[in-house]
């Protein structure tokens, strides 16, 4: 699961063209315009290189952390039917690190670097999962709402320029499809239950609401201009188009199940076709990318802990001359 | 022959055990969802855990035929003592050594037992076993591959995988701790007995853990209890973790 959300680095991406050969970067320029993949061996821009990694790693890591919010739910989940789904999901979600870390190591970065900068708090992760999953009815939120958030972002993406990104995501796609079926069918219940189950799943997504309306970032008068980066097709479509996107096939589903979502001005202007709503607070989701939000520290706390304590069993197999770059799609 | 009521109650007393067994394990191998050493491992437990949480579903159901209660409120609203789980599967799941040699003598286990069933005279059990023999052959080939990789790995990963040998060993006989209901279930066809499967467990993997260079102690003594009821302090408050979105309204449908 990942939002459009992809945190840039503004310094890099002012001369992004700068010290290429315009001849090469002409002809890079040329099979991108015509829809033409590029593969790992294949000549790139050095920043376009830089970009994708920081942007595919970024992806790789909140896959994994996402799985610390959901996953807590396992061992509680309610039945046999939901316990085997949730255990599916999560098992997904790491899946989808794993061939997110492959696509990023064609680019040269290997995923013990990139596992060292996420602990060590220098690479990012999907702002959304430094909140709590506080009760059952937050896992079916996430697994519906979050889920079909990062499918309209990953849809748009997988038409990017980067082969091995681009299969990735074909195939997380259809995999997050299911967990959308199943996280709405969870909120169904939920819904549709007893008024404490109601109750439940009407406080998970009041609290919910203000990071999913994050999740697609800042809207585009705020954010960096990226121009190259769209030619380039690394970034795909506006933050603003993707949560348009999102508000217009989920909140009517929302709704439809007689919940209420907390912002009195959201509604659809009929004339326009846009979704009119109250701007999240963007000083809130600076602080939260900062490192400053409610779980933040526990995160990265859980995962340090998780590759120290298995630090032994890697030395035990890993061979550090072998290279592992082959992308797994 | 006909089958008397200890037959049946035999019967439901060894579906109870496999079924408690793989819900307990299940559990707590899907803990590693997320904190695995390796993202490898990380799907694999996962992986290893739905099996087997599908699997004791598959036995609930066949004692739900049997008059027990369904799967859910069979799974969802006991309490430890009325669990039959051995012991060994109820511990945390501690170091990746502990789980990994915990899988090993379970897997070894589960698949002999279930190779065994594949001939009880009890239909609904043997085409489970038929099925179930299938997925688990994936889990003793990992378990296999994971004890002789960390044999031969590293001076550290030697030490800690022999000391988890030594400390789970006994907990492992503990596996085939006899249930009250042996002749019944040896006389009737309906399954070989505890004897029996423990000395085909011991054919198995004490060769194969000396092939990969670990020393299997002999004088280690069957810790028993779990069969009957006896539990450790650990699988309360798994249960109770396990049941808290259930118990806030057990009547409501999730």
């Amino acid at each position: 699961m990942y939002g459009n959300a992809y945190v840039e680095n503004p310094a890099a991406t002012n001369s992004l063209t700068a010290n290429e050969d315009p001849i090469k970067l002409a002809e890079f320029e040329a099979r991108i315009a015509a829809g033409e993949k590029i593969e790992p061996n294949d000549w790139m821009p050095e920043q376009y290189k830089k970009q994708l990694i920081r942007m595919i790693e970024q992806h790789a890591h909140s896959e994994i952390i996402g799985a610390l919010p959901e996953g807590t739910w396992i061992t509680r989940a309610p039945g046999f039917r939901r316990k085997l789904a949730l255990m599916a999901k999560v098992q997904d979600e790491i899946g989808h690190g794993q061939l997110l870390y492959s696509a990023a190591e064609t680019l040269g970065k290997s995923r013990e670097d990139m596992t060292n900068d996420l602990i060590s708090g220098k690479s990012k992760y999907s702002n959304v999962f430094n909140y709590p999953a506080k009760t059952w009815a937050d896992s079916a939120v996430i697994a519906w709402l979050i889920d079909a958030g990062a499918i309209v972002n990953q849809l748009a993406n997988s038409k990017g320029s980067y082969g091995p990104y681009c299969r990735a995501l074909e195939r997380i796609c259809a995999e997050e499809s299911f967990h959308l079926k199943y996280g709405h069918d969870n909120v169904v219940f939920l819904a549709t239950g007893t008024p404490k189950q109601r109750e439940m799943v009407q406080d998970a997504l009041s609290r919910w609401w203000e990071p999913i309306m994050h999740f697609f970032g800042p809207p585009d008068k705020m954010s960096v201009h990226t121009e190259v980066l769209m030619r380039w097709k690394v970034k795909m479509g506006t933050n603003d188009d993707m949560r348009q996107t999102f508000l217009d096939m989920y909140v009517p589903k929302i709704w439809d199940l007689g919940l209420t979502l907390p912002d009195p001005n959201l509604k659809k202007n009929e004339e326009t076709g846009k979704w009119e709503y109250t701007e999240p607070n963007w000083e809130v989701f600076k602080q939260v990318i900062n490192g400053n939000g409610p779980c933040n520290k526990e995160r990265l706390a859980v995962r340090r802990k998780a590759e120290e304590k298995g630090r032994w069993v890697r030395n035990a197999i890993l061979r550090k001359d072998a290279k592992y770059v082959t992308p797994l799609a | 022959m006909e089958f008397t009521e200890k037959h049946v109650e035999g019967l439901k007393d060894l579906l109870y055990r496999m079924a408690d067994d793989l819900l307990i394990l299940g559990h707590r191998n899907s803990e590693w969802t997320g904190l695995g050493p390796i993202l490898e491992e990380d799907i694999a437990f996962s992986s290893m855990a739905q099996d087997k949480v599908g699997q004791s579903l598959a036995l609930y159901e066949i004692l739900h035929e049997l008059g027990e209660s369904d799967p859910d409120t069979v799974a969802f609203t006991r309490n430890d003592f009325q669990f039959h789980n051995c012991q060994m599967v109820e511990f945390p799941i501690g170091e990746y050594d502990f789980s990994l040699v915990r899988h090993f003598f379970y897997d070894h286990a589960d698949a002999l037992r279930f190779e065994a069933l594949t001939e009880t005279v009890f239909e609904p059990l043997q085409m489970v076993a038929k099925k179930f023999k299938g997925e688990i052959k994936y889990h003793t080939m990992h378990a296999n591959s994971w004890l002789k990789q960390l044999a031969n790995g590293s001076e550290e990963s030697k030490i800690r995988m022999q000391q988890s040998i030594n400390e789970l060993f006994p907990h492992a006989l503990g596996m085939f701790e006899p249930s009250n209901f042996e002749q019944e279930l040896m006389e009737s066809g309906l399954f070989i007995g505890e004897a029996a499967l423990q000395q085909r467990w011991l054919d198995t993997v004490v060769p194969l853990l000396e092939s990969y260079g670990y020393t299997v102690p002999t004088d280690a003594a069957p810790l028993f209890g779990g069969r009957k009821g006896v539990h450790t302090e650990y699988l309360q408050p798994l249960l109770d973790e396990m049941t808290e979105v259930f118990r806030i309204d057990p009547s409501a449908e999730w």
